[in-house]
């Protein structure tokens, strides 16, 4: 049941994309408009495709790569939502709408079937991890894409080229905010998710570190973080540096997620996360 | 009748005489009242700028000899020097070139954006003066619709096409919103006191002005609402500008890199933005190179103007699309208008005839309310089935463009007088 509905929930994804797509080169507001509403409604629908399967499955819908991706996408989906309503950026949608879609594509070529878990698992802190990790990581992404087309628009000034799309991309000083209010924001939530890992390992596992693949990427990943932050607090990390730290910080997001689970293996080898 | 435009623009005609023909709000009354008469010109319109004098008309054949006697007249320039400056312009031709004027497209300066206003106020003054009709009234409110669905629907006014708005944007797509932003004016020059300005105007909150001389940063500080400095305060004010323009008469550069290198350090690289007008150059262009800097020389600024100025002569490519459909559009009403006239006299004709005998049979036969009531439905009914095909043959003529041949015919037909037709001219 909760398959078919993400099914639909995919299939609008991919429709706001394509008007997010369009909206780039064809700049009229009601195109955007158009991307926001449908990448709204499949939100919707991917929020009732994740309530049933953690209804059915009896579990918080992150145990297994299928579940991790499609609440990574949905995270990301609703950030932007809320991104636009707040500052009204819509081109942001023309390179975060198509991502989230190949994320929604990625996560069907994983086994959907529910898998159940194993009861040392079964506990409370499986909700606050997993939903700080995500809440966490979600914010990344974001900043991740603000800091690609912080690059991009960098790149078209430094070159001296002003084409169109230079004309349509936001200035720089509004990338640059953008990107370190979300870093603000995805830092504590990221803080807070390996934190509550570490106090669950020690009730499942018996004890708080094990240096176990997944922990000691989650430290490297929380280590460029503050990194960025701390150089920008103290010395002016700002701008290019910020950007360019910024993707590789969700390179790292992006290997702890996923490269650990398929290249290398250890206790969270189950799950995502 | 058709429309006629009568003009003479940048192209055509020299300075000097469109500056003898210009026709200012004040003349604009008297013109009018010489130009319209209802045999050759019905309705009128001046457009008078700086770049062109072009009279708009709904006018017979004759139409434009009357016009440019009138403005021999009125502005006292022989017609022998008007003539070979003059642009004459009739029908579909004349519909595209006042759509191509309002849309910015046969501007000096393509897409720039003073002609609606000027269109508008032309129109406003013409209606005031009771000058235009129907038919201009419908032209320039379309003219007007189109300008404003090219500038929506076309990047023709996107982007600067001179090298102090260029460098204006370029420091708004670094800097976002230049309120409480800092600029610097180093030197002097149009140019760059041009750019300063700007700034100025977009809401830059502080203006620092360092000249070599004294007393010359004071009264250009002055000029432009600044602050005064002198050239020694130059590396320590880089800490606080965000954009600093230079344009000095320097043999070498004044900036290097270590000073700017230095300025980023103690600014914890906020960005800064070099705006260097001076030939040669105020600032090393090594400087480009340290980070969150960015550096704009004349010779790139002018790059970008005339890349701007390619841009915009293709979306007029694109401009010209939305116009030319427009015209089309406007000639289906128009044409729709040619047999309005003799439609309303032919319907006025007949339900005269028809309330005339139907008084006279209700004379005769003493009815009650009720057959009355139906007598009168029943001539209705007649009236309407029997006007039912010629009239739509008529629309029907007016869509494939035979409204006035046919118009004419059936005034003929019917011997409808012409002044009844024109009780519709008259309902402005």
């Amino acid at each position: 049941m909760d398959i078919i509905i993400f099914r639909i929930a995919a299939v609008l994804y991919l429709a706001s994309a394509v008007f997010y797509v369009y909206y780039l080169y064809h700049t009229r507001p009601s195109t955007a408009k158009k991307g926001y509403l449908l990448l709204l409604s499949g939100f919707v629908v991917h929020t009732t495709a994740l309530t049933v399967r953690g209804v059915t499955a009896h579990h918080f819908p992150a145990t297994n790569l299928f579940e991790s991706l499609s609440l990574f996408c949905w995270m990301v989906a609703g950030g932007y939502l809320l991104l636009e309503w707040r500052y009204r950026i819509p081109i942001l949608g023309s390179f975060v709408a198509p991502l989230n879609c190949l994320g929604v594509i990625a996560a069907t070529f994983n086994p959907q079937a529910i898998t159940p878990l194993p009861p040392a698992l079964k506990s409370a802190w499986l909700y606050v991890h997993a939903a700080a990790s995500f809440l966490g990581e979600g914010a990344f992404a974001l900043a991740f894409v603000v800091s690609f087309v912080y690059l991009l628009q960098e790149r078209h000034i430094r070159r001296k080229r002003l084409g169109g799309l230079f004309q349509k991309l936001p200035s720089l000083s509004q990338l640059d905010d953008l990107n370190y209010k979300l870093l603000t924001l995805g830092f504590p939530f990221l803080t807070l998710g390996i934190i509550t890992g570490a106090i669950w390992a020690q009730y499942a596992w018996g004890s708080y570190w094990s240096w176990d693949p997944k922990e000691t990427w989650s430290l490297i990943t929380w280590l460029i973080y503050a990194a960025i932050l701390h150089g920008r607090m103290t010395v002016g990390w700002r701008g290019r540096r910020a950007a360019i730290l910024s993707v590789i910080g969700f390179g790292a997001v992006l290997f702890t997620f996923l490269g650990v689970n398929l290249l290398l293996p250890g206790l969270h080898s189950y799950s995502a996360m | 009748m058709d429309i006629l435009v009568v003009g003479i623009n940048h192209r055509t005609g020299p300075v000097e005489l469109r500056e003898k023909l210009a026709i200012s709000q004040g003349e604009a009354k008297g013109f009018y009242s010489k130009l319209l008469d209802y045999q050759r010109v019905r309705e009128a319109l001046i457009l008078s700028t700086c770049n062109r004098v072009e009279v708009y008309s709904w006018a017979n054949k004759g139409g434009e000899d009357h016009i440019i006697s009138t403005l021999e007249e009125v502005k006292g320039v022989p017609a022998q020097e008007i003539m070979p400056c003059l642009y004459i312009y009739r029908g579909e031709e004349a519909v595209k070139h006042v759509f191509m004027v309002a849309s910015s497209l046969d501007s000096m300066v393509i897409g720039e954006p003073q002609i609606v206003g000027q269109v508008k106020d032309a129109f406003e003054s013409a209606l005031t003066s009771n000058a235009t009709g129907v038919i201009l009234n419908q032209l320039m409110k379309k003219a007007l619709s189109v300008s404003k669905r090219v500038r929506t629907e076309t990047g023709i006014g996107e982007s600067a096409v001179s090298v102090s708005y260029a460098a204006v944007e370029l420091a708004k797509k670094i800097f976002g919103d230049l309120a409480n932003r800092r600029a610097m004016l180093v030197g002097a020059g149009e140019m760059a006191e041009l750019a300063a300005q700007h700034l100025v105007h977009q809401g830059v909150s502080h203006l620092i002005v360092v000249n070599r001389t004294p007393s010359k940063a004071h009264e250009l500080a002055q000029r432009l609402k600044g602050e005064a400095a002198g050239m020694d305060l130059l590396e320590a004010k880089l800490i606080e500008v965000d954009i600093v323009i230079t344009s000095t008469g320097a043999p070498q550069t004044i900036i290097s890199r270590e000073t700017v290198q230095r300025a980023m350090k103690e600014r914890k690289r906020r960005p800064i933005f070099f705006i260097d007008i001076a030939v040669p150059r105020d600032v090393d262009s090594e400087v480009q190179r340290v980070e969150n800097v960015y550096l704009y020389d004349i010779d790139d600024l002018e790059q970008v103007v005339e890349e701007n100025r390619k841009r915009r002569e293709k979306e007029a490519a694109k401009a010209e699309a939305i116009v030319e459909q427009e015209v089309e559009r406007f000639f289906q009403w128009l044409r729709g208008q040619e047999v309005v006239p003799v439609i309303v006299s032919l319907r006025n004709w007949c339900e005269e005839i028809r309330l005339r005998e139907l008084e006279k049979a209700k004379a005769r036969l003493r009815l009650n309310g009720k057959e009355a009531k139906a007598l009168e439905a029943l001539t209705a009914a007649i009236v309407n089935k029997i006007l039912h095909p010629p009239l739509s043959y008529l629309k029907d003529a007016s869509a494939r463009g035979e409204g006035e041949k046919i118009a004419k015919l059936v005034r003929e037909l019917f011997s409808l007088e012409e002044k009844d037709a024109d009780t519709h001219r008259d309902q402005r």
